[in-house]
């Protein structure tokens, strides 16, 4: 996914290549700026048609969307695969009361009257844990309280049942307490209706108890990608390192402060050569210098465990043993 | 809600009350300020060439001896219950809404007023649709097609609009349409609706188009800016997501939202008209409230103007009323707080 610019073009994701099952759960992990959003947005056919430039495929069931007929692609949104974003009062329409949102997101896809449309917006409200939802259906947003929001908006993307869900921050924008309680509502209705679930966040934490996979992205490229259980027990990348340090932890004892990441995110206009970490990578030198020439190739190191870094695995191990292990 | 239109309804009485001061202290006051006694108030009610006798005994009896309050008292009596004006050389009755006496034609101003409305009505209303229709339309189109040679061209015309003033597009359409190709109806004339619509919409149509052209081109502007604004949105990136056809997400989810100010505009704008279109109705020769108040202007008349005046008054504070609770309408978060 590229995007032509005045000042060169924007490679906003590179080269990135992951598969998801129903039921399943992918977690999606990266600072601002590495790609995350772009990637979900052109899963659903909504980035910027004008200008970006997207090659590749994106197989929902075996079918790619990406070159099929934007009309083929709009029938599947909301039907097939469905979003919920990060701040849930833009992102719900502020003249339309909720149930009306809820209602025309089911009438799109399925041809049946106002009232049955209606009683399933009703029951919708109701599963994701409303209360009153046969009164509050017809409140408008702004009369939601923001975990409230949130919920309607997941009943509004699972109204039609599809196959993907992507839930792009779907906690940043709330309180601490109702994040908790959201990410537990959506591990129950994927459980509930069996759908695939792409989480997006910044925020290792949100993925540690819902992810089967998780994939760490950089600068628009994955970086590692590999079960949740192996991401927070045996990490590889020395930059999935960084986020697992820079993550508080409740469990350990607080005996020093949280270690952030050097530096910033890269301009991806002037993406740094070779691996796009290496200027922010405290073990660059360790492998002669082959971090800033060559593009670390993206391989499956062990089962089911992806790895971008030239660190050879002797290396890896000897740092994640001795260094960032026992400060974890 | 309730307490919502109680609210805007007792608003909009304290302002009709604020407005009539100004405008009788326009008409009564500022001419004292500025030198004036309750003589020189007084010439103009009976003629230059009167006796100084005959101008105070007139000042006496229209009660500009009186204080300034009592006075508005009972000129504000006037527009509810009517009033005479004893002026000495005879009693003039002004039955309510006694908007003021023109001693000049020797009638009262509000049956002249009845009489010329239908014409600002029928223009006013006739323009004002064309302009919504137009104007939001080419509006959302620009938009949409941001950039496009139709996007630059329709932004070129508006532009044209908004800088050309009514009697130059006025005179150049009529010369063009009515004299040249004969297509409409020259200026000056005016059927009423009630007597034969086809023969309405024909006087007027020019009028319409040349007024609507002006509000046309500053609407399709507004609109077009708040479509942009509008369709970047958050929630018009769920309604693509909820796979919803790009004509709904653009009509239900854009332009509903982006034409809620619109339509504060547009109220406001119409309410104007309402009082007098001047520079139309003088360049199309059409007998309205606004040429009514110049016509008042060069002859000096000022009861005209003052009730043509005030009349438009009512009308802006009215569609201000109308906007407050159409944006109640229109949007919830007003409705139901």
């Amino acid at each position: 996914m590229h995007f032509p610019t005045d000042d060169g073009v924007v490679k906003s994701v590179d080269g990135l290549s992951f598969n998801l099952e129903r039921g399943e759960t992918l977690g999606i992990v990266g600072e601002s700026g590495s790609g995350k959003s772009v990637t979900s947005l052109s899963i659903m056919g909504l980035h910027e048609a004008g200008t970006a430039q997207i090659s590749g495929q994106v197989l929902l069931n075996g079918d790619n969307l990406i070159g099929a007929s934007p009309e083929h692609v709009r029938r599947l949104r909301g039907k097939e695969m469905a979003m919920i974003f990060q701040d849930p009062l833009s992102a719900m329409h502020p003249f339309y009361t909720v149930g009306h949102q809820i209602i025309e997101a089911y009438q799109v896809h399925n041809s049946v009257s106002k009232k049955v449309a209606r009683k399933h917006a009703i029951d919708m409200l109701d599963r994701v844990g409303i209360p009153q939802p046969s009164s509050r259906v017809d409140e408008y947003p702004h009369q939601f309280s923001g975990g409230m929001r949130q919920r309607a908006m997941i009943a509004m993307a699972l109204c039609c049942d599809p196959e993907l869900l992507i839930a792009d921050e779907p906690t940043t924008a709330l309180d601490v307490t109702v994040q908790a309680q959201i990410l537990d509502l959506i591990r129950d209705l994927q459980q509930e209706f069996n759908s695939a679930v792409i989480i997006i966040t910044h925020d290792l934490g949100v993925v540690a108890e819902l992810a089967d996979d998780i994939l760490v992205m950089y600068a628009g490229r994955a970086i590692e990608y590999a079960t949740a259980h192996e991401i927070f027990t045996a990490p590889q990348h020395p930059y999935t390192w960084g986020l697992l340090g820079s993550m508080p932890r409740l469990d350990r004892e607080r005996t020093e402060r949280l270690k952030p990441i050097q530096g910033t995110p890269p301009s991806l206009i002037n993406v740094p050569s070779g691996c796009p970490f290496h200027p922010r990578c405290t073990y660059a030198e360790l492998n002669g210098g082959a971090s800033e020439t060559d593009r670390p190739e993206f391989v499956e190191i062990s089962p089911r465990h992806f790895l971008a870094c030239h660190l050879l695995e002797q290396e890896r191990q000897r740092v994640w043993d001795n260094d960032i292990k026992p400060t974890l | 809600m309730i307490t919502y239109i109680i609210r805007r309804l007792l608003a909009s009485i304290v302002l009709l009350f604020v407005v009539s001061v100004i405008t009788f202290s326009i008409f009564f006051v500022v001419p004292r300020i500025a030198g004036g006694t309750p003589e020189t108030l007084a010439t103009r009610y009976v003629g230059r060439a009167a006796t100084a006798g005959t101008v105070h005994l007139t000042a006496q009896k229209l009660g500009f001896y009186d204080p300034l309050t009592v006075q508005y008292a009972n000129w504000a009596k006037g527009i509810v219950v009517g009033s005479t004006y004893d002026y000495g050389a005879g009693i003039e009755k002004c039955p309510a809404p006694c908007l003021g006496y023109s001693f000049i034609t020797k009638q009262p101003v509000w049956p002249d007023l009845l009489d010329r409305a239908p014409v600002t009505f029928s223009l006013a209303i006739g323009a004002s649709i064309l302009w919504l229709v137009a104007g939001v339309s080419v509006g959302v189109l620009s938009a949409l097609r941001r950039g496009t040679i139709f996007d630059r061209a329709a932004m070129g015309v508006a532009l044209a609009g908004v800088s050309l003033p009514i009697f130059f597009t006025g005179l150049v359409s009529l010369a063009f349409f009515s004299y040249a190709l004969g297509w409409t109806a020259p200026g000056g004339q005016f059927v009423p609706f009630t007597e034969n619509p086809a023969q309405w919409a024909y006087s007027m149509i020019l009028p319409w188009i040349t007024l609507s052209f002006l509000f046309s081109a500053q609407y399709a502007r507004l609109t077009r800016a708040g479509m942009l604004e509008t369709m970047h949105e958050d929630y018009i990136r769920t309604a693509r997501a909820k796979g919803l056809r790009e004509r709904n997400v653009v009509i239900q989810h854009g332009l509903r939202a982006a034409l809620t100010p619109i339509l504060t505009i547009f109220g406001l704008d119409v309410g104007l008209l309402l009082g007098g279109a001047i520079l139309t109705e003088k360049t199309f020769s059409l007998n309205g409230l606004g040429k009514y108040a110049v016509d008042g202007i060069f002859t000096q008349d000022m009861p005209k103007i003052m009730g043509v005046t005030l009349l438009a008054a009512f009308f802006i504070v009215i569609a201000n009323l109308i906007v407050d609770l159409m944006y109640a309408v229109v949007d919830p978060r007003v409705r139901t707080q």
